[in-house]
């Protein structure tokens, strides 16, 4: 009598499995059609989407902002969240918990706030639609998830190790250089890829600090989607798909070494 | 997002041997604040700064120039179009959390009693729309439930006719669905693995039917698993901005893209702010009253963390 009662829930969770993941993967054989038209499915294929993609400078110029913004957000966040980690694993008082509670406060706040308090200040500081308000405004936001992968790291790490460090004669920095930063690494990189996905798939607050020649890869993405609907939008999906998911690969990858190298 | 206990691991005491021990730290223990200055000054410059400057502004910049005081709060408080947008947003919240709960719990549920391979493959259909952009998401939705996607044109071949979906709520509600689902099914996933399932074997044998163990013993235990969850869709959905945008219509439209409208085509900043306030105010009450029902539920159980 169980048997047909768990086929049936089965069936159910395969449905939503697919309801989770296909609406996603639509965008990809829409890159691929021959038509300029949005028919689904796509009457036949073609790479020209893709071309157009390549050859247009509004998409180009997006792209590589974003990653460059992403790169400087890695090293800022990473470096900025770790520091933060340190204090809140390692130091002791009543400070721990306002602090934790701070550090992560941009995770909680709606990013319409978020985006609006900024995008006022930032007018005021001239930092509107610059490169070096990008790089501050995303690694706010991704500040807390560099401070959560590396804390729990940093919890992990077994301080018989660097105390045995110290009494054999090295001292506290090359303790730190040569005991705690490789036990801590695969935090930190973790953190540095959530930190990077986090800033390339940011949106509601560059919407506000975009300007008209200088808008990340979302913004450009959302404009065209608001304003036309060509396959090139469905090209340049595909194209962000791909990326973050070469980069959630990678940090299942290094998770799993990580935990092979453990045991 | 259900990390926020990830430091309160090491008992004090421990942790208190612990640095007495380690004679010579690269930092002593009361210069542990010190490291965190920068983090913390970037957090007050970029972050805090603005939001206080903003609820600042809430009560001093006014779209009429001889209003004064509250007087934005009360536009918000008291304009009916208003009124009628903040009561959309919390039912499009609620039918968006119930949604996520009907389909979310089976399916959590599902995760816990299927074998390792299942388990993975089900796990990863939750975590992969988790990292993919929001925007090519919604994105997708809107080709999916657009004039000529294969929904409408589904509902039209059922003999529904001409049906317009996107620019509904009901469009806005289904891609929020989709996009918050992985947020309530993760968090229970975590507390449904903590159940002893001995325990509903044993009310069996004590004559229970399958149906009244999993009523009176599986679900009480599975509830602060559901209240998190829902807190944390809820929440989230409140202030959701880009799937109403797409989805939806200027005509319908949620409190985020009410206050953006304010902002950024109005420059009524005061008006803005007062609306963020108000948004911040819930979310925070929501999520301080989230925790409060998930500890009193977590105590009455006694399922707390030593329990386990």
């Amino acid at each position: 009598m169980r048997e047909p009662r768990r086929l049936a829930l089965k069936a159910f969770c395969v449905l939503v499995a697919v309801l989770l993941v296909a609406p996603t993967l639509v965008v990809i054989p829409m890159a691929f059609t021959s038509s300029r038209t949005f028919r689904f499915p796509p009457p036949g294929l073609s790479t020209r989407w893709f071309g157009e993609l390549f050859a247009d400078p509004a998409w180009m110029d997006s792209f590589v902002l974003s990653l460059k913004v992403g790169g400087v957000v890695v090293l800022l966040a990473t470096s900025l969240g770790t520091m933060a980690a340190f204090a809140l694993v390692r130091g002791t008082g009543w400070w721990r918990a306002p602090l934790n509670g701070f550090l992560l406060a941009p995770m909680i706040v709606p990013g319409v706030i978020t985006a609006i308090a900024i995008y006022y200040v930032f007018l005021q500081w001239h930092l509107s639609s610059t490169f070096l308000g990008f790089v501050l405004a995303h690694t706010v936001v991704a500040l807390p998830f560099v401070v959560l992968t590396v804390g729990t790291s940093l919890q992990g790490v077994d301080r018989r190790l660097e105390r045995a460090s110290t009494s054999l004669g090295a001292g506290p920095a090359a303790t730190f250089l040569h005991v705690t930063l490789p036990l801590i690494a695969p935090g930190m990189v973790t953190g540095a890829l959530f930190a990077f996905l986090i800033s390339f798939d940011e949106a509601i607050i560059s919407l506000f600090l975009s300007g008209p020649f200088n808008r990340t890869l979302p913004v450009q993405l959302y404009q065209s989607v608001s304003t036309t609907l060509t396959p090139t939008i469905a090209a340049a999906s595909t194209l962000i798909i791909t990326l973050s998911s070469a980069i959630l690969l990678l940090s299942a990858v290094i998770a799993s070494r990580r935990r092979t190298k453990h045991v | 997002m259900t990390g926020h206990d990830a430091y309160r691991g090491l008992p004090g005491d421990e942790r208190k041997t612990m640095t007495t021990r380690g004679a010579r730290d690269l930092v002593r223990p009361l210069r542990w604040p010190l490291v965190a200055a920068l983090p913390v000054g970037l957090l007050v410059l970029t972050f805090a700064y603005p939001i206080a400057l903003m609820f600042a502004r809430s009560l001093t910049d006014f779209v009429h120039p001889d209003d004064a005081g509250l007087a934005n709060y009360e536009w918000f408080l008291t304009t009916p179009a208003q009124i009628t947008i903040l009561q959309r947003t919390v039912t499009a919240s609620l039918l968006v959390t119930g949604l996520c709960a009907l389909i979310g719990f089976p399916y959590a549920y599902l995760m816990t009693v299927v074998g390792f391979r299942w388990r993975m493959l089900l796990l990863g259909a939750v975590l992969m729309p988790f990292w993919t952009s929001l925007i090519v998401r919604t994105y997708s939705w809107l080709i999916l439930l657009g004039d000529s996607g294969p929904v409408t044109g589904a509902l039209r071949s059922l003999g529904f006719g001409e049906v317009r979906l996107v620019g509904t709520t009901s469009a806005v509600v289904i891609g929020m669905t989709q996009v918050l689902l992985p947020f309530f099914i993760l968090p229970l996933y975590a507390r449904l693995l903590q159940i002893d399932r001995a325990l509903l074997r044993a009310a069996q044998i004590h004559g229970a039917s399958p149906a009244t163990a999993f009523r009176t013993i599986y679900l009480p235990l599975a509830t602060p698993g559901i209240t998190s969850g829902a807190t944390i869709v809820f929440i989230v959905s409140l202030g959701f901005y880009f799937t109403p945008a797409l989805l939806g219509s200027p005509q319908n439209s949620l409190l985020s893209q009410q206050i953006v409208e304010q902002v950024s085509r109005l420059l009524a900043f005061g008006r803005g702010g007062a609306m963020a306030l108000v948004l911040l105010v819930l979310t925070l009450a929501l999520l301080g009253l989230g925790a409060l029902l998930t500890r009193r539920f977590t105590k009455a159980l006694g399922i707390g963390s030593e329990a386990r």
